[in-house]
């Protein structure tokens, strides 16, 4: 076993590639550091900095891992309150308390610049990375979500694209044995050139069995454990935080590799390693590798480290300092093991076949000290590293964008009505968007682990049942980008509120949510304008329906620069919301059950097409304002919709969502096959009525018998009766539509005709 | 009476099978490391279950390293002697590379991973898997693989026939055989087989994931509810 005391006993001194000041501002420049950044460095170090300081500074004062063009705003958001076990910010995950001892810990984050590089790797490092966020805190992740942004689906690329992100996701979890439940994708031109793959994870702990990111107890030796360090991923926190150009293809190597083979074997030693209790802390290895995880470990403990980087188990022979510490290789974790305990440790990573290396102590001294052999490389205060430290904050300049002129010139009497409401409703349903995402759900397991009822029982959220409890998960990610791109400020509380609406409409109770927000350049005034105005939806929405943010990711540079015109995405603040449902007879499907029931629209219609579905898809118009929402409206829609559930007077629910009424109808009508014959508002036009997106919105069946109770529940709440299920054939104001199976196939092989074309 | 689970590096249906063993069928269930060599203590009336998961990876071809483990040399062992084993998914891939199952499961047809309900019709009652389940009711169950597309030679499919061995086949939910019912690919839609002996069996589909009402289908339990009414009648009378 390694002596500390003897093999840390070089001086620094040995710094030799001290370079002129000029010539390191443009090495600085070429890593993503400011001239501006670069002195605040010199000042830490009170001299100039070498190549690998320059390097760790990069990538830890990087957006991605400092939030540093984020971070003022993030902090308005509520962070604290309803079950929360620790607070945003403090672990790796936010931990929400379940009652009967167990904790759930869940997060959201984005790899979408690997994934327009390089799909099927981007994908799956992406989903591999947010497991490890959740179960180096001692959680076992017990279900995945996503949420997808491709472009049209009409170029060859962006088929491509889908099918390497798909079987990504779908060879990472599979392979490790977490069942991917639930999730979102759109097709919007926005995302053409800069797709967006953002993963979450949601794990269960029981209370007292967590772990913490800590590097307490100087003296204490340091490990690694894991996949051996290779040269994959280095540089990939700055990659992920420039804007991807014509050339990005050259950064290949800042994609990583995955291999869930690995982090099966790092998950179950993992956990084990933590129910001995003979760590101090753990931290997974993602964004900045080593110099990330030692620093943020350091840093929250006001300790130091001192690390021998010639220990680390490395793929390849003769890798330079900067890149062993700057390497993302995945499946590895940093681990402070007690004192005299480190057996404890070798013994668990032995079963498992892993390698486990110690390299270096926890010290006092508040610094990170790198080590080759006896040469010290690299020498630097770790608090200055990290957020909340000394890493930089900025707040940008904002305003209002242009194209929201455009957006309010937008006149709903302009629009012609379609002159055939069946050929619009059938196409409408192909839209990828739209129609079934069955070719991509297939390729993910999704009954792993015996938890999830959605294969069987589909529900408007995710629904797995917890194990050994009384207690279900509901789960849902969402964002309509288009909204957002319309109105900021509305579009995100939206999200927020048709994460909850699902849960609600489950028969859950909203608790916390997480987020990932995926937008342009901060540097860009109206992208930072989008931003902040989202942030704020977002917190609004929150603070009402006490869902606090339990932490999530940033991520900005989602645009691209081709021939010198940059295009950046729709703003995509990305909701994961976590929900519970205490009582399973809460539970509440979908689908139409029988013939004869009655279809209830509560809720508000309005005359709105704003930013639809419809009026992309048909009209090909993308600017639009955003669909009618009031907060209160919405409110009081769920509150409704739980009281319902809990007199037990409905048989099914369906949210109205993007695609409209008809949709959601369809939706209802496809998993028994079964019709409906309904009446539309004649008060309303009915390209609105059918097919707009005003929200707060849901349809429920009942059954004749309990219509009366049902009125006087609903009291003055709005409510619309549409019309009754039958027996399989679809009709709207006396209009034939034709049969459900013959729209069901259609909804469901839209995808998988252009995909397997 | 007690079953043990093999746990290979990479398995991970090994947990939801001692949950079902266990909390749904009351019976007892215990992890057996695939370090180990022998299977001291399980008797004829025990039994062996090979779960699904990706063991070591399976990088190189499902099942194909981890025939060559400690575990199975003592539970190939085990089946010789009478034991029953039984394989399910990635187990049922391990029981075939091993040896004691005819056959070999192949790339799905699609060369897709496919994750959806599978229905199954019931082609012999005549195991102790199946004794009690009906020839005349599909079973519903999931199926989650890339590797799962049954293939023997026409000569072992002759033999499987005039033994009986093949006990269940991909149909509609009706329980009709409908060629696109049989989502890989399988030869004759075969989705679960025993060996001559009758002693050890595989299946693609997965029955412990379809046993609790809870999770919306219990058509999985019949399968184990055989299991368990055989295994009874071999324990000796104490």
């Amino acid at each position: 076993m390694l002596q500390s005391s003897n093999i840390f006993a070089a001086n620094l001194g040995d710094m030799a590639d001290q370079s002129s000041r000029q010539q390191n501002v443009e090495t600085a420049a070429k890593l993503g550091l400011s001239e501006a950044e670069y002195d605040m460095i010199c000042g830490y170090l009170e001299r100039e900095p070498n190549f690998t300081e320059l390097s760790i500074y990069s990538v830890m004062w990087s957006e991605h891992c400092s939030y540093k063009n984020s971070i003022k705003y993030l902090k308005t958001l509520p962070r604290s309150g309803g079950r929360l076990l620790v607070e945003a910010g403090e672990e790796n995950a936010g931990l929400v308390d379940l009652g009967d001892g167990l904790a759930c810990a869940f997060k959201i984050e984005s790899h979408n610049h690997p994934s327009a590089v390089e799909p099927y790797q981007g994908a799956a490092t992406g989903v591999g990375g947010i497991h490890r966020d959740i179960f180096t805190m001692g959680a076992r992740p017990i279900a995945a979500l996503n949420s997808l942004r491709f472009g049209p689906l009409s170029s060859k690329h962006m088929q491509g694209l889908v099918r390497g992100v798909v079987s990504g996701i779908g060879d990472y979890g599979n392979c490790l044995g977490v069942p991917t439940v639930g999730g979102e994708v759109y097709f919007h031109p926005c995302y053409r050139q800069n797709i967006l793959v953002n993963a979450m994870s949601v794990g269960i702990v029981k209370h007292g069995e967590t772990a913490s990111a800590c590097a307490d107890g100087p003296g204490n030796p340091v490990f690694i454990v894991g996949s051996a360090t290779g040269r994959d991923g280095i540089h990939g926190a700055t990659f992920a935080s420039g804007d991807l150009t014509e050339n990005s293809a050259d950064d290949l190597p800042a994609v990583q590799v995955g291999d869930p083979f690995q982090e099966k074997l790092l998950l179950e030693a993992t956990l084990e390693a933590i129910q001995t209790g003979a760590l101090v802390g753990v931290q997974d290895m993602g964004a900045a590798g080593i110099t990330c995880s030692t620093s943020e470990m350091s840093a929250k403990s006001k300790t130091g480290m001192d690390i021998r980087l010639d220990l680390v188990p490395t793929r390849q022979a003769n890798m330079k300092a900067f890149e062993i510490l700057l390497s993302e290789s995945q499946e590895r974790m940093l681990m402070v093991v007690q004192k005299g305990r480190e057996q404890e440790l070798l013994k668990i990573f032995d079963k498992w076949d892993l390698n486990c290396a110690e390299i270096g102590v926890v010290t006092d001294t508040g610094r990170l000290r790198f080590y080759e052999g006896k040469d010290l490389v690299a020498d630097v205060d770790a608090d200055s590293l990290v957020l909340g430290g000394g890493a930089p904050v900025y707040d940008r300049e904002y305003e209002r964008p242009s194209y929201m002129d455009e957006i309010a010139a937008f006149s709903l009497a302009d629009i012609p009505q379609p002159d055939d409401f069946k050929q619009a409703a059938w196409n409408l349903i192909s839209s990828g968007t739209i129609a079934s995402k069955q070719w991509i759900y297939e390729q993910y397991d999704h009954t792993v682990r015996t938890n999830n009822t959605g294969t069987t029982l589909p529900m408007t959220a995710s629904v797995i049942r917890v194990k050994g409890t009384d207690l279900d998960l509901a789960m849902s990610t969402d964002c309509n980008s288009s909204y957002v791109y319309a109105d900021p400020y509305k579009g995100a509380m939206i999200a927020v509120c048709e994460a909850a609406r699902n849960i609600v409409c489950s028969g859950g109770k909203p608790l916390a949510i997480t987020n990932c927000l995926n937008f342009g350049n901060p540097h860009d005034k109206g992208v930072y304008y989008q931003f902040k105005e989202a942030i704020r939806g977002m917190g609004d929405a929150c603070r009402a329906l006490n869902t606090p943010v339990t932490g999530g990711n940033v991520s900005f540079y989602n645009q691209t620069t081709i021939d010198g015109k940059t295009e950046p995405i729709q703003p995509t603040p990305t909701i994961g919301m976590l929900g519970v449902i205490e009582d399973r007879s809460h539970r509440t499907t979908l689908h139409f059950k029988d013939h004869g029931d009655i279809i209830v629209m509560l809720g508000e219609a309005h005359a709105d097409l704003g930013s639809s579905e419809y009026l992309m898809k048909h009209h090909e118009i993308y600017h639009s304002p955003c669909p009618h929402f009031e907060l209160e409206e919405e409110l009081d829609l769920q509150q409704i919709v739980s009281s319902l559930i809990e007199s037990n007077l409905v048989k099914s629910i369906q949210d109205i969502s993007e695609g409209g009424l008809f949709t959601a109808l369809l939706e209802s009508a496809m998993t028994s096959s079964l019709g409906f014959d309904i009446n539309c508002d004649t008060d309303i036009r009915k390209d609105a009525f059918l097919f707009g997106e005003s929200q707060s919105r849901v349809i429920v069946s009942t059954s004749p018998g309990d219509l009366d109770r049902l009125k006087a529940q609903l009291g003055d709440h709005p409510y619309t009766f549409l019309g009754s299920v039958n027996q399989g054939e679809l009709h709207i104001d006396g209009e034939p539509f034709g049969h459900i199976d013959t729209w069901k196939q259609h909804y469901q092989t839209s995808l998988e005709q252009v995909l397997e074309a | 009476m007690k079953f043990g689970v093999v746990v290979f590096p990479g398995s991970n249906c090994d947990d939801d099978m001692i949950h079902v063993l266990s909390e749904v069928m009351g019976c007892k269930a215990e992890k057996i490391w695939h370090k180990e060599s022998s299977l001291d203590g399980y008797e004829l009336g025990d039994c062996i279950i090979v779960p699904g998961g990706f063991s070591y990876g399976d990088y190189l071809r499902a099942g194909a390293i981890a025939k060559m483990s400690p575990v199975m040399s003592a539970v190939t062992a085990f089946a010789k002697k009478g034991g029953h084993v039984f394989g399910i998914c990635n187990g049922f891939q391990v029981l075939c590379e091993a040896g004691l199952l005819p056959g070999a499961l192949l790339r799905n047809e699609k060369q897709k991973f496919i994750s959806k309900n599978s229905y199954l019709k019931t082609i012999s009652t005549n195991s102790a898997l199946t004794s009690h389940c009906s020839t005349d009711r599909a079973l519903q169950m999931p199926i989650a693989h890339a590797e799962g597309r049954y293939y023997c030679d026409a000569g072992t499919l002759a033999e499987l026939k005039a033994n009986d061995q093949i006990l269940f086949k991909y149909a509609s939910p009706d329980g009709e055989l409908d060629v696109s019912y049989n989502w890989n690919g399988s030869v004759e839609a075969i989705a679960g087989i025993c060996n001559k002996g009758r002693n050890v069996f595989g299946m693609m589909p997965h029955p412990e994931r379809a046993s609790e009402s809870i999770l919306g289908c219990e058509d999985g339990k019949a399968l184990f509810d055989s299991l368990v009414s055989h295994l009874a009648s071999l324990a000796p009378v104490s």
